[in-house]
């Protein structure tokens, strides 16, 4: 309610960059680190994750004057683990492989804080065609972040992007971040250049108006 | 599997395969209950009773759900029962001591999300665990995740007073000690066999 005035395209956008809920909000982290091993992986998870977080505000949201205010966290985290199930069923049928290799995180999406937080936060307030497309930006911002993640970790600990040979033979492999430590290491990092970049905006704004005063000392 | 020895299993779960720096499993509250030593012991209790008691429904409703044939039942119901079991430990706590109460905070509700929880509930159906080995795994997770927590705390208690550079203030600091911390357990790998 109390972002009416903007538009729908403002609630696209601020789950992309400005409100990342995995690098700005850090939500989420449990599958963040758990799957992004590698590209593919943390893609199909970001991915899986989006949908539900799409489908489950759609759904949140259109209920929201239906669902008593006592029961509520209840409720949505049924609609959500109804949407997961389906998830983990279609993943299954698609690619075993893949379902293998990410396991009970599958599963885990229903405990993602994101989910329940945005369900919570964002559709139980909002129309439907915001809720869509809040849970759009929010869900590509997680999958986007998940790829950063995976990406990094897969080059520097295999040697490789989505399977294939990046660098020569003699690259000796980075096995730690391929492991759970890495995973720590990599958000870690991630996190570090989100920081430096916000505080650099801030020195350069704030620099900007001392200059700006400055001048009209001045001028005056 | 399931004829691993209750010992194997403690170990394994608490250590070596350590549900916070080894599987991911419950990084929010690790993350944000970690900064006092006091309130990590007590959140550490909380989760590991919760897990307890969600292990023990767990296997309940496999069995149930198995007798019935609807496995894709599972999540939902797995879920529900987690969700009611922390409203049962809230309740309980607020009326037993209403400090801890207020400690805990947004954290206790936050049980319910907490993967940890779900996560056991899952792997110990997947094992094929019987009852004493899945009240055994579920002691195991807990005093892991107690162990992680407040080993966490005690070394960012230390922090606070450590100068650090502006930008690795708060969650990037974390991460790192959690980076270093599961470099550390992995030292443990090869104990449970």
């Amino acid at each position: 309610m109390a972002a009416a005035s903007k538009s729908s395209t403002d609630e696209f956008i601020k789950g992309l960059w400005k409100e990342n809920p995995a690098f700005v909000q850090v939500l989420g982290m449990c599958p963040v680190l758990a799957v992004s091993n590698t590209a593919m992986n943390a893609l199909a998870m970001g991915l899986a994750t989006a949908f539900v977080l799409i489908m489950s505000n759609i759904v949140v949201s259109s209920l929201r004057s239906f669902i008593p205010k006592q029961v509520r966290i209840a409720t949505y985290i049924l609609i959500i683990a109804t949407f997961v199930t389906v998830v983990d069923y279609v993943i299954q049928a698609v690619s075993l492989d893949l379902y293998k290799a990410l396991g009970a995180f599958i599963s885990l999406i229903v405990v993602n804080c994101l989910i329940l937080g945005r369900a919570e936060a964002f559709a139980s307030k909002n129309t439907v065609g915001r809720s869509i497309m809040d849970g759009l930006g929010m869900g590509i911002g997680f999958a986007f972040a998940l790829f950063c993640l995976g990406a990094v970790r897969e080059i520097l600990g295999a040697g490789s992007l989505f399977g294939a040979q990046l660098f020569h033979d003699a690259f000796q492999d980075w096995v730690v971040m391929i492991l759970p430590s890495g995973g720590f290491f990599t958000l870690a990092a991630w996190l570090l250049l989100f920081n430096w970049l916000k505080q650099r905006k801030e020195r350069k704004a704030r620099n900007a108006d001392s200059a700006a005063l400055t001048l009209s000392k001045e001028v005056l | 599997m399931a004829s691993e020895s209750l010992w194997t299993i403690f170990i394994n779960a608490s250590l070596v395969n350590n549900f916070v720096l080894a599987y991911f499993l419950g990084i929010c509250p690790f993350l944000g209950v970690s900064a006092k030593l006091e309130t990590a012991t007590r959140m550490g209790g909380a989760v590991t009773f919760v897990m307890l008691v969600s292990s023990i429904c767990a296997f309940g409703i496999q069995l149930l759900l198995v007798a019935i044939d609807a496995p894709y039942l599972k999540l939902i119901s797995f879920i529900a029962v987690i969700a009611s079991t922390v409203q049962l430990v809230e309740m309980f706590i607020k009326k037993v001591s209403p400090a801890l109460f207020r400690a805990l905070g947004i954290f206790l509700p936050l049980i319910t999300t907490n993967c940890a929880i779900l996560g056991l509930a899952l792997f110990q159906t997947n094992k094929g665990y019987s009852f004493v080995q899945c009240i055994v795994y579920a002691l195991g997770a807990g005093a892991g995740f107690t162990l992680a927590l407040v080993l966490m705390a005690g070394l960012r208690e230390k922090l606070e007073l450590a100068e650090v550079p502006d930008v690795t203030k708060g969650t990037a600091m974390a991460l790192m000690i959690a980076g270093l911390l599961s470099v550390t357990f992995m030292g443990f790998g090869g104990l449970g066999g």
